[in-house]
């Protein structure tokens, strides 16, 4: 089997994966929730976008879920800082995740008009939340997190709630928000029939424009106006894991380091703002299929570029650079990395095998024939 | 130091959100596979009527699955949230079964169960029906993973402490996974899931029959209900989870305690089937025995001994004295880690190493910790007997009821007389909430009675929690009890008025009538 450092190589990729997992499966509910008041008009038109997701938001939940089981088994510190770091950020993102499935559930359940808009707003609110906060999370990554550790490894965090919204994350959120609504409207306009989907293609094809630009933004920023990190002596790659061992400096530029060391990590911003715009111009010519591949792989460049960036930095203490986790001194023990790949490797190709099938079966389009067939309440 | 405000608080948020995310947990359980069973004969027999109760209950089951996995994302959430220093130092092992967990089990549930609701015309009936299994299955596979790490906090087996990173470190994964408490755990839970999904069929059912509608669909629901529901309830009683507790020490300290057995008994042990735990005086008053039995159920033999609450403090106080050597140690090899002497010394008594914290809670050097401190920690491992005793009491005497109720109905069944005792249907009716309240007595058995461990003699509750500030937790708390309050009255408005309404029942469709007001 891999050594100590291979291992972490690997799971540091395979967090990358799930994240890209999450916001690529995932993402286009929320980009869904996003667009309902804007694409939808009325009753038959609201459950026309909602049934595009309908069967299957519930599985693509669960990356989410299997993203937080992940990080907590191959990166407990990263796990236990991030969560409890981001203490209320994270309360509201839990509030809008129980709230997503409760909409979905109750929304179509009882016949009466203000009952569904009551609903609607929830489903929105549920949608956008999650897209912006993980967007702020990472510009707050980017900029560095205000805690520090004591020599148990008992973490304290100095910031607030209100902290987390300087302008660089608002930036990074609006990012999120605008590559997560053009991929829902993607999937809109592969799934539904109808109006919807006209209006849906408008505005997918303004958040395009809205996420490179905000993109190209983030970049400068980071190049000009932001102080990255870095290990200042090497460490090595398969120590303990306890981040109190090294020492960190800031200095600017040091977040483009990677891009001169390796300068094939150029690929990934330039494949991001390529592929998003070819996403837009594809929905514009009704190539829905086309550009929603499009659009997943220019989201998955995007956080492989702040993965890159960041490389080998997790979550940099602005506090204390030295208690900065990074790839070296947070990952779990070489057994469980270990245990946790071969069962990765084993589960996951299923899961992709079952989730294809799952989509196959459900092809079709969704119109208004669809949500008015239905007898049984079994659509949403 | 970590406040205890903030401790008590993070214990509130955690036990609320955990009752709250069990009373839907075991329905999903237990009616997944009811549904299963009802297809299965649908396919089988081809006759109509068990598509419909497969559809019928599905749709229960469905407004119920949503908000187990509403609930269930806070669980995960929240071991970060709430309890950082936990997720830091048990990481390593506990996050494993959790990442499985989804693997393996709840993307199989989440990806087929949009599939159970839209599938029905696009599937065979044969791939239908394997598809609602493959939800029972991921459903109580999910349950397995879970409760392999709820195991591993009352019974730590296959890790051990590293000093280097100051936490545990798993040493064998096949003793987490075969671990014994989380294999009686999990048979237990399950079974209790599988009664809470009959009784929910069963009692729906008898209020059909009551009301005169939906005969033939009650009655054959309630055979079904009634043959599984005897025998789950059987499983969960019979292999009830006490079996799990003379795996450790500190397990015998949770039998102990739910016994409000003071002394050791001469094997087989006593049970006390009544009485009035006095916590002043350590003895317990007015006290009822049944001999025997507290040994047959907790050893499942007549000659081994079950210890009382006195000698486990006395074992604590010695293990408290053995963890101050690891923690002096501990101490040295941070300073000198290439000290050999003290790394022998630490591997020699780090098993231990969690007793000396319990005196973190009385001083901060713990090393300067009196005889007087110490006898005061050993007696903090003895959890609250009180709720414990009465717990487990209410929850045993529930669990014999089912086997009555089950055992009535079945035999009504193979009679074919399910509608004619009106009493036994009121029965079966008011009886609904009953296999709840069992189910949440019995988490509160299991985790109250860990306490004050939060890993079983490696780490206490009160240093596992983040360092936030009161105010903070009592903002979430807040929260989560009024959006969680709001969301249980419409989520039992919505079941009761799916319930009433029965099968069958057509769609009451506002969608044209909509459309045509905009």
């Amino acid at each position: 089997m891999f050594d100590y450092e291979t291992m972490r190589l690997i799971w540091w990729a395979l967090l990358g994966i799930l994240l890209i997992g999450i916001a690529v499966m995932d993402g286009f509910d929320f980009g869904i929730a996003i667009l309902l008041p804007f694409v939808a008009r009325s009753d038959v038109e609201r459950r026309i976008v909602i049934n595009t997701v309908g069967p299957v938001w519930e599985g693509n939940q669960v990356w989410l879920i299997l993203g937080g089981g992940a990080i907590f088994a191959a990166w407990p510190l990263l796990y236990a800082t991030a969560f409890s770091g981001f203490y209320l950020a994270m309360f509201l993102v839990l509030a809008a995740l129980i709230l997503r499935p409760v909409a979905f559930k109750f929304r179509s359940k009882l016949d009466d008009v203000r009952w569904r808009a009551t609903w609607d707003i929830a489903f929105f609110i549920a949608g956008l939340v999650p897209a912006l906060i993980f967007g702020v999370a990472f510009g707050n990554v980017i900029v560095g997190v205000p805690f520090r550790f004591d020599d148990t490894l008992r973490m304290t965090y100095e910031g607030t709630l209100l902290g987390l919204l300087n302008p660089f994350a608002l930036v990074c959120g609006l990012v999120s928000v605008a590559m997560l609504t053009l991929h829902g409207a993607n999937y809109l306009a592969l799934k539904a029939e109808g109006p919807p989907v006209v209006r849906g293609m408008r505005i997918g094809r303004m958040a395009a424009l809205a996420a490179v630009a905000l993109f190209i933004v983030a970049g400068i920023w980071v190049a000009y106006g932001i102080e990255g990190y870095s290990i200042a002596q090497p460490i090595p790659h398969d120590g303990p894991s306890n981040p109190l061992l090294k020492t960190v400096t800031r200095e600017a530029g040091a977040w483009l380091v990677n891009y001169r060391l390796f300068p094939w990590t150029k690929a990934a911003p330039i494949v991001a703002i390529l592929m998003l715009s070819a996403s837009a111009l594809l929905l514009g010519k009704q190539r829905a299929g086309l550009a929603l591949l499009a659009s997943g792989l220019g989201i998955a460049a995007i956080i492989a570029t702040a993965g890159l960036s960041l490389f080998p930095f997790m979550l940099p203490s602005s506090l204390d650079p030295r208690a900065s986790l990074t790839v070296w001194d947070t990952s779990s023990s070489l057994l469980t990395l270990r245990i946790m790949l071969a069962a990765t490797v084993i589960f996951l190709p299923v899961i992709m095998l079952y989730t294809a099938w799952v989509y196959s079966v459900l092809r079709g389009p969704i119109n208004e024939a669809f949500v008015k067939e239905d007898t049984h309440s079994t659509v949403y | 130091m970590t406040s205890l405000d903030v401790v008590s608080l993070s214990r509130l948020q955690f036990g609320l959100t955990a009752l709250y995310h069990f009373l839907f947990v075991p329905l999903t359980l237990g009616l997944s596979i009811l549904l299963g069973m009802m297809e299965s004969v649908y396919v089988m027999t081809g006759r109509a009527i068990w598509k419909e109760m497969t559809k019928f209950w599905g749709l229960l089951f469905g407004i119920n699955f949503a908000m187990g996995v509403a609930t269930g994302i806070t669980m995960e959430f929240q071991f970060g949230m709430n309890w950082a220093y936990y997720s830091h130092y048990v990481g390593d092992i506990f996050g494993a079964p959790l990442a499985i967990e989804g693997l393996m089990a709840f993307f199989l549930e989440a990806t087929f169960i949009g599939l159970f609701f839209f599938g029905w015309e696009k599937l065979s009936a044969l791939q239908h029906l394997t598809v609602t299994w493959l939800v029972a299955l991921g459903s109580n596979i999910s349950a397995l993973w879970i409760l392999i790490a709820n195991g591993w906090m009352q019974y730590p087996v296959g890790a051990q402490f590293n000093p280097a990173t100051m936490r545990m470190e798993v040493t064998s994964f096949m003793e987490v996974m075969f671990n014994p408490v989380a294999q009686a755990k999990f048979v237990h839970t399950v079974s209790a899931g599988y009664v809470t999904g009959s009784m929910l069929v069963l009692s729906i059912s008898a209020y059909y029959l009551l009301k005169g509608r939906h005969i033939e669909f009650a009655k054959r629901s309630m055979t079904v209900a009634a043959s599984f529901g005897l025998a789950s309830a059987l499983s969960v009683v019979v292999l009830g989870d006490e079996s799990g507790y003379t795996a450790g020490e500190n397990q015998k300290m949770k039998i102990a305690a739910i016994e409000a057995m003071w002394e050791t008994e001469p094997a087989p042990a006593s049970f006390t089937l009544f009485g009035f735990p006095n916590l002043e005086k350590h003895t317990t008053e007015y006290e009822v025995k049944i001999p025997w039995v507290l040994g047959l159920i907790a050893t499942r033999s007549l000659d081994k001994e079950v210890p009382g609450i006195k000698e486990l403090v006395a074992h604590a106080e010695q293990r408290i004295k053995n963890g101050l050597i690891a923690y002096d140690a501990l101490e040295k090899l941070r300073a000198d880690p290439s000290s050999a002497t003290e790394k022998a010394r630490l591997d020699a008594t780090a098993a231990d190493l969690g007793h000396a914290l319990l005196l973190k809670k009385i001083r901060a050097d713990v090393r300067n910790a009196t005889p007087e401190e110490i006898a005061k920690a050993a007696w903090s491992t003895v959890p609250a007997v009180s709720p414990l005793f009465w717990s487990f009491r209410i929850m045993v005497g529930l669990g014999f009821y089912f086997i009555a109720l089950f055992a009535v109905a079945f035999v009504l069944a193979s009679k074919r007389q399910l509608d004619r005792y009106r009493l036994f249907l009121w029965a079966a009716l008011l009886s609904l909430p009953l296999p709840w309240i069992a189910a949440e007595l019995g988490w509160i058995v299991a985790e109250v009675g860990r306490q004050p461990w939060v890993i079983e003699g490696v780490l206490p509750t009160f240093l596992a929690v983040s360092s936030l500030s009161a105010a903070n937790v009592w903002t979430t708390l807040t929260g989560f009890v009024v959006f969680y309050s709001t969301l249980a009255v419409v989520d039992i408005l919505l079941m009761v008025k799916t319930a009433k309404a029965g099968p069958g029942a057509p769609r009451t469709e506002p969608t044209v009538r909509l459309a045509a007001a905009e």
